[in-house]
């Protein structure tokens, strides 16, 4: 078929990637691949182009160059089979709201049936906890529930990609961490390439083996949370209680460090702490100097902390 | 399984289930019965007010008149208010997202619109036919007529809706189109003859569908001493056929391709950008 990617063919890859508004330019050449599975979390603060990006991904809008292949196809030209193979969760859906909850699935169900075999409608409400809810109106759900419909409306047809954009804003802590048991489900459940946008760190070290980070119309920063962490980690602080004082130390290289307190103590040494300077901290910096409108000092700082 | 073939039937199913919720949300339904149920009582109280020239009442005429205005009401402004709302609260988006989806949400909507503008012409006949004095079906091809026109009026007027409700991209612009509307209402001889209009008047009630399915339903339902307040005493069978069909091939040529440009610039990002719109213009 000639939609399909080559078997082992990357679910993503982007090259090159522009795009430019009038005169002002969104996107400066982005550039990375997805291979097929796994969570991977476009981060970046509000602006920076993330949603543009994934738009593009996904065919709703026209890039103004560079190369993009997703699932093996150009968005551009894809087709009914091709978008029958990706799932798409908005941040803010409030469609078909007159309609009841069970209904809306079984019928977006079937226009999947002549590409793939989607699921059955009750399945689905149980995978993500809406059983209970299956014969109200969708305008009577919270919006916890309300995203998880849109989850559930975004994988009826067994997606092999599927974007979710800003999937928690808004939620209080209950319902946020209830989403991201379901996102957890997913990944588990079927060899899905999930592609998450969102502003928040926090979001995108607990869902995303691998966080893209976009900034200033590129992506600055590539890795799993704990690489980007160690990078991000320049200094640390080693704390220790000896002679019943706190003592606090600053240094490079805190394991060469602690392996020579240790090593002269005498066993005096309790309650050994070692911080790193977090990736929170360094994202936070970025975001900061972003707002402020200083995007290439913002992105100059990150890197260099994360080089 | 032929893709394009099923999403057609996956979206008639749509149109099933759209009919259904209309029929049980009760705020869809009051929209309906209330402006409708004002117009027939009105038109109750005008059965003693007789028209010069005619045996028939003025609220006997303006019955069918009142039926041909109700297709043209629901099924422009229908149309358009559908498709302007589902694109502020992201329906089209969606069904842009699933394969098949734009056609089987258009088949839906365009499907549950028809059914139920059947619905409420239905009603309204048999209103008429049971309370007004002189509305009958005379002669079996007064059936006929009723049932041509009224389709020939869902195939003018449903793409008309289609085509303004893809160019609209404001919800609140839909007052651009409202208030013509109710205007041209006005000067269509719906609940007055036409005929005692300024003859330029006449002449701009004569180049819209309203005018025209008034003619129609009168035709089918009135009997034929009505015809003496029609201009030129003539029903004008052939010309109304024509005005009414250069319409419908118009609106069809258009709507197509304007739909799929409205599908085409649908975006989450022009979605948001819509509804912040709306949320300045309404707090």
């Amino acid at each position: 078929m000639a939609n399909s990617p080559a078997p082992g063919g990357p679910a993503v890859a982007v090259s090159d990637l522009r795009m430019r508004y009038g005169d002002k330019d969104v996107l400066t050449g982005v550039d990375f691949e997805l291979q097929p599975g796994g969570v991977t979390a476009l981060l970046g603060p509000n602006g920076a182009g993330k949603t543009t990006t994934v738009e593009i991904l996904e065919g709703f809008r026209a890039r103004s160059g560079g190369d993009v292949e997703v699932l093996g196809t150009d968005p551009d030209h894809g087709d009914e089979r091709w978008r029958a193979r990706m799932g798409i969760v908005l941040q803010e859906w409030r469609d078909n709201h007159k309609w009841r909850v069970r209904d809306l699935l079984a019928h977006f169900a079937e226009y999947y049936r002549p590409y793939s075999r989607p699921w059955d409608a009750d399945e689905l409400l149980e995978l993500v906890g809406l059983t209970d809810q299956a014969g109200q109106r969708i305008m009577t759900l919270s919006g916890g529930q309300r995203r998880r419909l849109d989850v559930a409306a975004g994988i009826v047809g067994r997606p092999a990609l599927l974007f979710l954009d800003e999937p928690t804003t808004g939620f209080d802590p209950h319902a946020r961490r209830e989403f991201h048991d379901l996102i957890h489900r997913l990944s588990d459940l079927e060899s899905t390439t999930i592609l998450l946008t969102t502003h928040d760190l926090d979001e995108a070290e607990k869902l995303a083996e691998r966080i893209l980070i976009l900034a200033g119309g590129r992506i600055i920063a590539d890795g799993s949370p704990d690489a980007l962490a160690r990078a991000a980690a320049t200094t640390a602080e080693v704390k220790w209680i000896q002679d019943g004082r706190l003592q606090v130390h600053a240094t490079d290289d805190a394991t060469a460090f602690a392996r020579k307190l240790l090593a002269t103590d005498d066993g005096a040494v309790t309650d050994l702490e070692i911080h790193r300077a977090s990736l929170e901290e360094a994202y936070l910096t970025l975001v900061e100097q972003f707002e402020a409108g200083e995007a290439d000092a913002a992105i100059d700082t990150f890197q260099e902390v994360t080089k | 399984m032929n893709p394009t073939a099923h999403a057609y039937r996956t979206g008639w199913r749509r149109a099933l289930i759209e009919t259904r919720i209309s029929l049980t949300t009760p705020s869809d339904l009051m929209g309906f019965m209330l402006p409708v149920g004002i117009m027939v009582t009105v038109l109750l109280f005008l059965r003693g007010v007789d028209i010069e020239g005619t045996s028939v009442s003025l609220g006997s005429m303006s019955m069918p008149s009142l039926i041909g205005m109700m297709i043209v009401w629901s099924g422009v402004l229908g149309v358009q208010g559908v498709l302007v709302m589902d694109r502020t609260n992201g329906t089209l988006l969606r069904a842009k997202s699933m394969p098949g989806g734009m056609t089987g949400y258009l088949i839906g909507h365009l499907g549950s619109i028809a059914i139920f503008i059947a619905f409420s012409v239905t009603v309204l006949m048999i209103v008429g036919l049971v309370f007004f004095d002189g509305l009958a079906f005379a002669s079996p091809d007064r059936w006929l007529l009723f049932v041509a026109v009224f389709a020939l009026g869902l195939a003018a007027t449903m793409p008309m809706g289609a085509v303004l409700g893809a160019l609209i991209d404001n919800p609140r612009n839909m007052g651009l189109v409202m208030m013509p509307f109710m205007g041209l209402i006005a000067i269509s001889g719906i609940f007055y003859p036409i005929t005692a209009l300024p003859g330029w008047l006449q002449v701009i009630g004569q180049v819209f569908p309203t005018y025209w399915l008034g003619l129609g339903m009168r035709h089918a339902m009135l009997p034929d001493a009505a015809v003496a307040v029609e201009i030129g005493d003539s029903w004008r069978t052939l010309t109304m056929f024509v005005v009414l069909a250069a319409w419908a091939v118009v609106s069809m040529a258009l709507a197509p391709k304007l739909l799929s440009r409205m599908a085409r610039r649908e975006s989450g990002s022009s979605m948001a950008a819509r509804r912040k719109l709306v949320e300045q213009n309404w707090g």
